[in-house]
């Protein structure tokens, strides 16, 4: 929402452009392989994904332009991993506001300071800030310049029916309406999901009491980008405030209503404009501030119980809705587009049997549930259920005041990537190993010469060798993309690896470990190899 | 721990209750119950000793 007098798109910052519904018609019905539904920031990395791998799409978006609000911020350090795969990530870099503190208060007083996991071995910092809008044009430029993706704005999807090995999708734009057949579709279209609903399938999980505004307002405002939280803070007695700064003098105001307060009345502008000025006397802000947009939302934990219907996967918020004190909304919805992405341009591309394909649900539903378990911990911190929950909170935090140890409750537990220990396609360690990541972890970055192992790691299947590796040539006869990257058995990474001569780690094109030996040969690495591609799982 | 001094804790809760008032109390035994635990080092035992004290509250 805006103030009175201006549109839905009148921003302070930013330009929305239109873009309109396809002109020529004569192509729309041809069949493509994979239809993407929705063109925010999930089903713009899926298509990229897939364009990387040769694959092309059709992409289709019901609006005519970007989100319009700030919505998503916090971009964790392995999405940006993930837009560097995709070519994308130099205009993040030059944008997004990266950090790595955040600070709790209670009553207006300090208790906590805590430093996100960060040092010179990893190449992106843990977090970055930037608004959903910048976020999805950055994507949108690259998929408009990319030959393989057919981007379709202002086009609805009306139906969807499964016929002999496909789908058809009933497409109406402004210029009329059409049948579209696809062998796959992808439905990246969010929380309101029309595919979920015409499919008839419905989320299980909880919705929590908790209801919170997010209101962004433009000032010069002298703080460092470190999150703040408040707790019972003087503007807001027993309610707690989150406060992100994000590029061009935008910053995001979160804070939970009250019991009984209507959201209704809540997001009236005088309402809102109230709170904000509240939360901003507490800060000791004094000067001018513009109220630039609003919206509120509720800390829900739900999921569908599978993420695939037959020819369909659903990806980012269509399959799960989190809260946000994790951050994973954003995060996790990438990381599907990413993982349904690689798996299904190699089944496209026939160089993996269907069966990959089974590995997807588990893997990133395993990613949700992990995110509820933790977020529930949060969000119970956050907007305590009961009283039981309540008289703890408020004691950990009265503590925290002189006590430090019960900052500690207060910690946001801020998401690491999801560990796919269980998955099929993962193999568990036979080896001891007395660190490095473990099989289904992402990588470990480390510094590389004069830049970082990620920089080494190639497109597809990556063997990383410490030491010469005996039958190297067996791993091409699998799989002709696969890189091997060479490392020192003695150096650096060897040590955060706890490798030796012929030590191996199998990384999959997600930068997850899919399997690791303290010895092994190029045989050993093309037996698993085949597993994993021809859908038999690693372990077979 | 000497009987004497254990029920010098006994009396200085006592008092600490009354003089908090019956609307901060439980924050005020909250507290404790973390500061004992976090002394304690021994999340376990702890557990156990809720356990023991949910008995018999009728």
């Amino acid at each position: 929402m805006r103030p009175e007098g201006r549109g839905e798109l009148d921003s302070l910052y930013f330009t929305y452009p239109t873009f309109d519904a396809p002109e020529r018609r004569d192509h729309l019905t041809d069949r493509a392989a994979v239809v993407i539904v929705g063109g925010g920031p999930v089903g713009l990395t899926a298509a990229l994904t897939l364009a990387r791998c040769g694959v092309p799409s059709v992409l289709l978006e019901a609006k005519s332009t970007y989100n319009d609000g700030s919505r998503a911020i916090c971009i964790a350090r392995q999405s940006y991993h993930i837009f560097e795969t995709l070519g994308v990530v130099a205009p993040f870099v030059d944008k997004a506001l990266g950090w790595t503190t955040g600070r709790t208060f209670y009553r207006g007083r300090q208790i906590l300071e805590f430093e996100m996991p960060d040092g010179p071995h990893e190449k992106y910092r843990p977090m970055y800030n930037l608004e959903q809008q910048y976020i999805e044009q950055f994507l949108h430029e690259a998929v408009r310049a990319n030959p393989l993706i057919d981007m379709r704005w202002q086009s609805e999807v009306t139906g969807i029916g499964d016929e002999d090995g496909g789908v058809t999708l009933q497409v109406r734009d402004a210029n009329g309406t059409y049948a579209l057949p696809a062998d796959w579709v992808l439905a990246a279209d969010g929380a309101r999901s029309a595919i979920r609903g015409m499919r008839g399938l419905r989320f299980s999980g909880q919705n929590y009491e908790g209801r919170y505004v997010i209101a962004d307002v433009r000032m010069h405002h002298d703080y460092p980008t470190i999150r703040r939280a408040l707790f019972d803070p003087a503007c807001r007695p027993g309610g707690t405030v989150l406060i992100h700064r994000q590029p061009d003098d935008i910053w995001r105001i979160d804070y939970q209503l009250r019991d009984g307060e209507s959201a209704e009345a809540a997001t009236r502008e005088d309402a809102v404009r109230a709170s904000v000025a509240g939360v901003l006397s507490e800060i000791g802000h004094e000067g001018q501030w513009e109220l630039e947009w609003w919206s509120v939302y509720s800390a829900n934990t739900l999921a569908l119980d599978d993420y695939r219907d037959g020819r369909i996967f659903f990806i980012g918020d269509s399959a799960h809705i989190v809260p946000i004190f994790g951050v994973r909304g954003l995060n996790n919805g990438l990381a599907d587009a990413q993982n349904i992405g690689w798996k299904l341009a190699r089944v496209i591309k026939r160089t993996a049997a269907e069966t990959l394909l089974d590995s997807y649900s588990p893997e990133r539903r395993g990613a949700t549930l992990d995110v509820f378990a933790n977020a529930s911990k949060s969000t119970r911190f956050m907007t305590p259920p009961t009283r039981g929950w309540q008289v703890m909170r408020d004691a950990a935090l009265s503590l925290a005041l002189n006590h430090p140890f019960a900052g500690a409750f207060a910690n946001p537990r801020q998401m690491t990537p999801y560990t796919y220990a269980d998955s099929p396609i993962t193999l568990a360690d036979r080896d001891g190993f007395a660190c490095g990541p473990t099989p289904g972890a992402v990588i470990t970055n480390a510094r590389l010469d004069d830049g970082f192992l990620s920089d080494r790691l190639g497109p597809g299947f990556t063997v990383l060798a410490f030491g010469a590796l005996d039958e190297e040539e067996r791993i091409a006869t699998v799989d002709p993309d696969a890189t091997i990257v060479t490392l020192d058995p003695q150096g650096e990474t060897a040590r955060a690896y706890d490798a030796e001569a012929g030590t191996v780690y199998l990384v999959r094109p997600d930068e997850h470990v899919a399997a690791r030996w303290k010895r092994a040969t190029g045989g050993d690495v093309a037996a698993v190899l085949a597993a994993i591609l021809s859908g038999q799982g690693a372990g077979q | 721990m000497s009987a004497t001094t254990l029920e010098t804790v006994y009396e200085r809760l006592a008092e600490a209750i009354d003089a908090t008032g019956s609307e901060k109390e439980t924050l005020l035994l909250a507290k404790l119950a973390l500061l004992l635990a976090e002394a304690l080092g021994d999340p376990d035992r702890v557990v156990g000793l809720i356990e023991d004290a949910a008995r018999d509250l009728d």
